[in-house]
């Protein structure tokens, strides 16, 4: 049976991880694995850490309003080396009109502020499926 | 299957990690690309570094990673944290200080869950020892939580175990006494900026005295050192003394090699593992059998109601199974 798992890494300039702990919490809750990074990685070092953790699912949180810069990146990064099929998603105070970027560049989902850390396990346990 | 062996011996880390997941997740055959690695293994250092959570560790192999790097040597580390008994989930926390290495290509860190099995010590973690070295790592870095008695397993997997204490800890020196300090190679007394370190340092100096690590037949002993290592508050100071600390762990390696003792821990460690790969295709296929066929129930069904006794039970077991 595979487990799924998860990084979690808060890019960025802002310090605040208490709402990626909480995350990290309710993941491992849900029975996950989760691979917890503290915050200000750059997004080569969370591309490489996902590929040497071997995750299903990247989870970037981000506060300071780089994330139209920096998810993308992330994602660009895992297809670079080959690892496309590691799902990214992002979350944070994300403004309406960024997301079509981010989808496009390769995000699959994307959660604002107030959304249900529950809906969030369900997303996952939905949507990422670790081939055997 | 094979593929991915052949990817991790040429230095696939994407594959490496795969296989690493396979073992843990018990991904049927996952042994058939074991196999092919296993004369790629055996020539790496594996260091194996545990003490209590929050004693600084993680920290440490960070630092430590960064004096081997000096030396050009390449360093794997596979760091293991406690999977939740009541989900089966674990938050894996080691990386957060080893970050800067993250795109080092001749670092590479994987965390493992305990997923449950005893000593502390994630049970696929002796294979992904294995897995590490095949990809080319020349240290192998294993770092473990717990403390006390259970963490003793470590040695089946480690070259040079180091016990990494903190001082202020109080009684619990007296609860790791029992078990860790028969493992340990070297002694570290971490945030020795605390209160007590002198203390902790004095206890321990005793302790090292007493025990004498290795085996008595051998002429040269090894005398436990106690290195302490500065506070992380002082940059130049801790990397100073984890350097000193680099410098003692592979005077241990050199001290095995001299003294014969290597060899007598890699029959060790050898076997363990075949009692592990014995117990896989022996004793496992028997159970699978009797469990899916229902007869493990009615057994103990049998046992329940007092009819037989375990042994004479285990005895036809065996009979039906066993061929001399
Ligand atoms: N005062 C002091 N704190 C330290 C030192 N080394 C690590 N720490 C802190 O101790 C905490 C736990 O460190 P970590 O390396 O994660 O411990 P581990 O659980 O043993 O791996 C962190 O907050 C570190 O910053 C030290 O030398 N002095
Ligand atoms: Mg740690």
């Amino acid at each position: 049976m595979r487990k799924i798992r998860v990084l979690l890494a808060k890019p960025g300039l802002d310090g605040h991880d208490r709402g990626a702990k909480v995350l990290a919490r309710c993941f491992r809750d849900a029975g996950f694995e989760v691979i917890y990074t503290g915050c200000h990685q750059t997004s080569e070092q969370i591309a490489a850490i996902a590929i040497q953790e071997d995750v299903d699912l990247v989870g970037l949180s981000c506060l300071s309003g780089a994330h139209k810069y920096l998810f993308p990146e992330v994602a660009r990064l895992l297809q670079e080396r080959d690892a496309e099929d590691i799902i990214v998603i992002g979350g944070g105070i994300i403004p309406e009109q960024d997301m079509p970027a981010l989808y496009e560049a390769g995000l699959k989902a994307i959660f604002t502020p107030g959304t249900k850390l529950d809906a969030i396990v369900e997303w996952i346990n939905t949507n990422v499926k670790p081939e055997a | 299957m094979e593929e991915l062996s052949k990817r991790v011996l040429a230095g696939d880390i994407r594959a490496a990690s795969r296989l690493i997941r396979n073992l843990e997740d018990q991904i049927p055959d996952t042994y058939v690309a074991i196999k092919e690695l296993f004369t790629a293994t055996g020539n790496s250092h594996i260091v194996g570094i545990t003490g209590a959570p929050g004693a600084g560790k993680s920290t440490l192999i960070d630092e430590l990673i960064a004096a081997y790097r000096k030396k050009e040597k390449t360093v794997g580390v596979l760091a293991v944290d406690p999977t939740s008994p009541f989900t089966g989930g674990a938050i894996l926390g080691d990386r957060i200080r080893m970050l800067r290495h993250a795109e080092d290509s001749g670092v590479f860190v994987r965390s493992l869950a305990t997923r449950g099995s005893m000593g502390g010590l994630s049970k696929a973690v002796g294979e992904a020892i294995h897995v590490v070295e095949a990809s080319g790592k020349e240290k192998v870095i294993v770092e473990t939580c717990g403390v006390g008695q259970q963490e003793v397993d470590i040695i089946n997997h480690a070259h040079t175990v180091v016990v990494v204490l903190v001082p202020g800890m109080g009684d619990d020196v007296q609860a790791i006494k029992a078990g860790l300090m028969e493992i340990a190679d070297i002694f570290v007394i971490n945030k020795a900026d605390r209160d007590g370190a002198n203390k902790l340092y004095q206890e321990l100096l005793n302790i090292a005295s007493l025990s004498r690590n290795g085996d008595t037949a051998s002429s040269e002993q090894w005398t436990i050192p106690v290195m302490k290592v500065e506070s992380i508050a002082e940059p130049l100071k801790f990397a100073e003394s984890v350097n000193l600390l680099c410098d003692k762990i592979e005077e241990h390696y050199q001290y095995l090699v001299k003294s014969k003792l290597l060899s007598n821990r890699l029959r060790r460690k050898t076997t363990a593992e075949l009692n592990e790969a014995l117990w896989g295709s022996i004793l496992q296929p028997i159970l699978q059998e009797l469990n899916d066929g229902g007869e493990m129930e009615s057994m103990v069904e049998k046992l329940v109601n007092k009819e037989i006794d375990p042994y004479t039970l285990a005895e036809q077991v065996a009979q039906r199974y066993v061929k001399k």
